[in-house]
């Protein structure tokens, strides 16, 4: 089992994918004839340069945090959550639905109410499919791919039919009241002499977000049920043995999971566009997939990946508006970091594990020890 | 209320076009997941066969040449998924949701890059598309009551992939179920050390099983962007390729359920288009979203397993170790 040493396995192997995932990308830059190297001195400018960059690489890096956990926890259980789309969409209706037709005294009571209800409305989402695995033994990844579209079809039809207010075409609710309105980093910064830009869209569920990453620490290292659930993932026919039960551990893992993609809204609908629109999450919760792979499902690893996605996503709106290249870069990115971290694991660890295997031999070479397999 | 005025002959005519992009993918998958690899990455590999075949169409002018292209850019996506998924043992499932963004990035990128259109090819004509063909007889039968306007409208005139996609069906059921490598096929897929122990390479059979998959991909995206449409526009594949996994479940992973299948999803895009048609026929406004939700739903319920249990073949997504 133990064939590399742990920095290995924690920061050598994602690194290397890291790597591999960023050379291809630049011959991707090459091949449509532009400068790669110019065009990471341009995303690094525009998404890292000014207080007004920072602020949107930090706002997509909270949706990416709050995505990137909820795939985390699924992945701990053992559970592909590819839902965290679907579920993000709800979390989106019940921000809306908190924000309109509650009259809120004051914004942090509102945050309150919308990230319950958020939470609640993404755990819904996530709880059928939840509960056809549990009990059904239906595939987990079919049923929530299939529920992404039907969230789909849902917020059209509410957006359309529903709240749409009267006389509007577009399909979109009202503009959400100005007591529901989150401040800004700008608003929070500026008491304490730190200028920020106005115009950026990072508000104050980035704490919120980092709050969930801290508690979901807690939740899977120093609780009973974290250690239920990571026993379930490891082995479910020991976690049986132990006592522990595999409907409850996919119900609650998919639950939290849920309702922490749904948790998404808060930044996205209540913090930046202040009223819900279609298609508001924007592929966040598929960017989740890839956070959770890079951060080793990790929620240091996710915060951490949440911040260079948000970067690479920040970096490619100012790439697309600066050069010829279109914003779907960041979309081969997105798809090289999940091939390389996710897919082609084995094609980095391989032989990095045999390379170690042979230091190792070298370092002791008893004869009588027995060479260790290395895993799979 | 008039269920007879839903059997619309131009309804049911525009079923087959739509029913045949899902036929074919779904065909794909199931080739693939009898053998043991899932692929949810069936709509990048459409995608990416969809711009190719109209790029090259678009700048040779043969639609011809478009197909090979088409069907080698899907199949040097299957290589991608069979080398992360049968050669490194990776998960299968994040391969193919890897496959799927590759294909929205790299083709809009490309697309840009070689046509500077904002993401889509330019609009084919003449030789650059599949035309619809005229069956023989078909002009003279049509004054024949019923079976004339049938055959003239809803057999006949369809473009030459729509006919390679329903022979396909059979073709897929003689290959699966009375070759001997068909039985192989299966047999990697429930249980690969079996076949092992024959002496049956299981990594050759998943690669040809995965690359039976890229083809059938390939001319189910060509035919989206040539015959379907013309021309290569961002995203065109709009979920088709999970339309096609879910007819796929529905079928229970069995070529002439995947045909009645995907037959009733294209139905249902089909009937779609056309509010007035379902109004007319049940007296009430059907909401569009409901039909367009209404195959994923259908999916569901048929995994739930209340209507006949959907089993996977049973060493579907785990990789096969040879032991040591």
């Amino acid at each position: 089992m133990d064939v590399m040493p742990k920095w290995a396995e924690v920061i050598l192997v994602p690194l290397i994918s890291l790597l591999l995932a960023a050379i291809l990308s630049a011959l991707v830059i090459l091949a449509i004839g532009e400068d790669p190297v110019a065009a990471v001195k341009l995303m690094v400018s525009g998404a890292l340069g000014s207080t007004y960059g920072w602020g949107y690489t930090l706002y997509y890096a909270t949706n990416f945090m709050f995505t990137g956990l909820a795939v985390a926890i699924a992945f701990h259980a053992r559970l592909f959550n590819i839902g965290g789309e679907g579920q993000a969409t709800l979390g989106g209706l019940g921000v809306a639905l908190a924000c309109l037709y509650i009259p809120w005294p004051h914004w942090s009571l509102a945050l309150v109410g919308a990230t319950v209800m958020a939470g609640l409305f993404g755990a819904a989402w996530a709880a059928v499919p939840a509960f056809l695995q549990a009990k059904r033994g239906s595939h987990i990844v079919i049923t929530t791919i299939m529920f992404n579209f039907i969230a789909a079809a849902v917020l059209n039809y509410v957006l359309v039919n529903l709240m749409r207010p009267a006389g509007s075409m577009d399909p979109a609710t009202a503009r959400f009241p100005e007591a529901a309105h989150l401040p800004t980093l700008h608003d929070m910064l500026t008491p304490l002499g730190i200028s920020f830009s106005k115009a950026a869209p990072a508000n104050v569920s980035l704490l919120v977000a980092v709050g969930a990453c801290i508690l979901l620490w807690v939740l899977i290292w120093r609780t009973k049920l974290g250690y239920e659930i990571r026993a379930y993932g490891h082995s479910e026919s020991a976690a049986k043995y132990a006592g522990i039960s595999p409907v409850k551990i996919t119900m609650v893992a998919m639950l939290i999971s849920g309702a922490l993609a749904g948790m998404m809204a808060i930044n996205n609908v209540m913090g930046e566009a202040e009223r819900l629109v279609l298609n508001a999450v924007e592929g966040a919760g598929f960017i989740g997939i890839a956070v959770a792979l890079m951060g080793r499902s990790h929620p240091l690893g996710v915060f951490l990946a949440a911040i260079l996605f948000g970067f690479l996503y920040q970096g490619g709106a100012e790439l697309a508006l600066w050069t010829s290249i279109p914003r779907e870069l960041i979309v081969v990115i997105q798809a090289l970091v999940i091939l390389f971290t996710g897919a082609l694991d084995n094609m980095v660890r391989m032989p990095l594990e045999r390379m170690f295997l042979a230091a190792r031999m070298r370092r002791a070479p008893k004869p009588d020890r027995k060479p260790t397999t290395p895993a799979q | 209320m008039d269920f007879l005025a839903l059997i619309d002959l131009s309804v049911l005519d525009s079923t087959v076009r739509l029913a045949t992009p899902l036929l074919l993918a779904c065909l794909a998958g199931l080739f693939s997941e009898r053998a043991g690899i899932f692929d949810i990455g069936l709509e990048g590999k459409m995608l990416a066969a969809a711009f190719f075949s109209a790029a090259v169409a678009a700048i040779t002018g043969s639609v011809w040449l478009g197909l090979l292209a088409g069907i080698a850019a899907s199949l040097a996506l299957s290589g991608l998924h069979g080398l992360a998924s049968i050669t490194f043992r990776g998960n299968q499932l994040i391969s193919g949701v890897a496959i799927n963004f590759l294909a929205a990035g790299l083709t809009v990128l490309i697309a840009q890059d070689w046509f500077s259109q904002g993401g889509r090819t330019p609009s084919l004509f003449g030789g650059g598309r599949f035309e619809g063909i005229t069956l023989p007889f078909a002009e003279t039968l049509r004054a024949v009551p019923f079976f004339g306007p049938l055959y003239y409208e809803l057999i006949s005139g369809h473009s030459i992939l729509v006919y390679v996609a329903f022979a396909m069906v059979p073709g897929t059921w003689w290959i699966l179920f009375r070759t001997r490598f068909g039985l192989r096929l299966r047999a990697v897929g429930e249980n690969p050390a079996a076949v092992d122990t024959a002496g049956v390479s299981v990594v050759g059979l998943r690669f040809a099983a995965v690359g039976i998959c890229g083809i059938l991909c390939g001319i189910a995206g060509a035919y989206l962007a040539t015959g379907l449409q013309a021309g290569f526009v961002k995203d065109m594949t709009a979920g088709r390729g999970f339309i096609a996994l879910a007819a796929l479940i529905f079928a229970k992973w069995r070529p002439w359920h995947a045909l009645w299948a995907t037959l009733l999803f294209g139905y249902l895009q089909a009937i779609a288009l056309r509010p007035d048609i379902i109004e007319g026929a049940l007296g009430f406004q059907v909401q569009v979203q409901l039909l367009d939700a209404l195959p994923y739903i259908l999916t569901v319920v048929i995994l739930a397993g209340f209507v006949g249990k959907a089993i996977p073949p049973r060493a579907g997504g785990a990789p096969y170790v040879k032991e040591r």
